[in-house]
């Protein structure tokens, strides 16, 4: 049997490969991996946003982010039949050099159900990629206004102490009327964020 | 509504580098500190963006071209190619493979790299290719050089290649760094040696393969790319436009 091939770290210079409009380079200028929907897409269009703090609680600015996600049925785009096709599940930016700041445009994500059938909250998954991250982080983010969905979600429901579930809830607010997710990662710290095993 | 794999095998971390690997400075303050929780995969996680031949340009895996100005980009001509297999040994095909590098004075073209090497004007150091139906995938580029980064006082990257790979589901997804065999950097490279298994940390090595390498022109080297595989069956992937 062969073995997967060993993790490394992506470096401080993995823009150039996966956002090199950051590096500076003219490689795909037009492309925009963060806007995950087109005009037309279903459901309810929203912004996650926020900030990856490292063990001094210092901004983590030359991060790339993944997202991951369902349309706002459940379905998932290139994968499941019937998906919208204004929406693409997956978004990919890297954090501002500036602030640390990361924001993904996208849709509220529907339910779906796990492979006994039950179903899980409306949920993303985002992947973090950084110099120091020797392998890639994998967290989810769920959605503070989905209480109850969440408090029946089988996978929240793994993480043996509640308080660490809040970790994985983006908060809401609404600004100029678009409804704005902040989700912020903790790599260490009291308050450090849930990242899982898959 | 089921095309993806049902199931993988546990990812094993001992074949991975440790997350807190205080030679490598920065990671004592990146990594997590409590256990990572563990998940069956479900949906989400079984899934993964369809990544499409539209995406990808003719010269994208050409890296001795996609940056040309007006000349050809200086240092030694290469070819990367292998195939991307899973665990069973199986090619995986359609799997997104972008790469980004140094150029021949170890130098990226990054707004933050400010080692005192210099840019080549006609080398970006970004490509990208989906792996064929046979696994197989090529990129023609530069060999990098070795460059000093800021960990230890005197710290050198051996020459290496960053590869990040997205396959047919986020169980998948992977990004590591390519070397190559027989450089003098890599015992002495903190990040190499994060991988605690020899052997793992081995099976980052590129090899040189004279029976591909083009004569007067471009050396080649190999290297396989393995990705996990599934526990169980897979299921049909849903064809590209399907
Ligand atoms: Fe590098």
């Amino acid at each position: 049997m062969l073995r997967e091939i060993p993790s490394q770290t992506a470096g401080p210079y993995v823009h150039i490969g996966l956002v090199p409009s950051a590096a500076g380079i003219p490689f795909e200028p037009e492309r925009d991996w963060g806007r995950m929907l087109g005009p037309g897409a279903r459901g309810e269009r929203i912004r996650i946003e926020g900030i990856v703090f490292d063990g001094t609680g210092s901004p983590v600015k030359d991060a790339v982010l993944e997202l991951w996600q369902p349309d706002a049925a459940g379905r998932f785009p290139g994968r499941d039949p019937g998906a919208d096709p204004a929406f693409s599940g997956f978004g990919r930016v890297a954090t501002d050099f500036g602030t640390g700041l990361f924001a993904f445009e996208t849709v509220k994500p529907g339910r779906v159900p796990t492979a006994e059938g039950r179903l899980q909250a409306p949920h993303a998954t985002l992947l973090i990629f950084a110099r120091g991250i020797n392998i890639h982080l994998h967290t989810r983010i769920y959605f503070e206004d989905e209480a109850a969905a969440n408090a029946e979600d089988p996978v929240l429901a793994l993480i043996e102490q509640p308080c660490r579930r809040e970790t994985l809830i983006a908060r809401r607010a609404l600004r100029e009327g678009l409804p704005v997710y902040r989700f912020d990662v903790h790599i260490q710290g009291p308050n450090e964020t849930v990242f899982f095993d898959v | 509504m089921d095309n993806a794999p049902r199931a993988f095998r546990p990812r094993d971390r001992a074949r991975h580098p440790v997350a807190w690997f205080p030679d490598y400075k920065s990671s004592v303050y990146r990594s997590p500190r409590l256990p990572l929780v563990s998940l069956s995969a479900t949906r989400s996680e079984l899934t993964a963006p369809l990544f499409g031949h539209d995406l990808i340009r003719a010269t994208d895996n050409d890296l001795l071209v996609n940056g040309r100005v007006d000349g050809d980009p200086i240092g030694p001509r290469i070819v990367l190619f292998g195939r991307v297999l899973d665990e069973e040994g199986r090619p995986v095909p359609n799997v997104l493979i972008e790469l980004w590098q140094a150029n021949a004075a170890g130098r990226y073209r990054h707004v933050n790299d400010t080692y005192r090497a210099p840019i080549d004007p006609n080398f970006w150091g970004v490509g990208r290719t989906l792996s064929e139906p046979d696994g197989s995938y090529r990129f023609r580029t530069i060999r990098p050089g070795p460059y000093p980064w800021r960990n230890r006082v005197n710290d050198w990257r051996p020459a290496h290649i960053h590869i990040s790979l997205w396959g047919a589901s986020l169980c998948q997804r992977l990004i590591s760094q390519i070397y190559f065999e027989g450089d003098p950097l890599l015992p002495l490279c903190p990040i190499f040696n994060s991988i605690p298994d020899p052997a793992a940390r081995e099976r980052l090595v590129a090899k040189l393969d004279m029976s591909e390498s083009l004569p007067h022109d471009t050396l080649a080297w190999r290297f396989d790319i393995v990705l996990r595989g599934p526990r169980q069956t897979w299921f049909e992937n849903l064809r590209e436009g399907a």
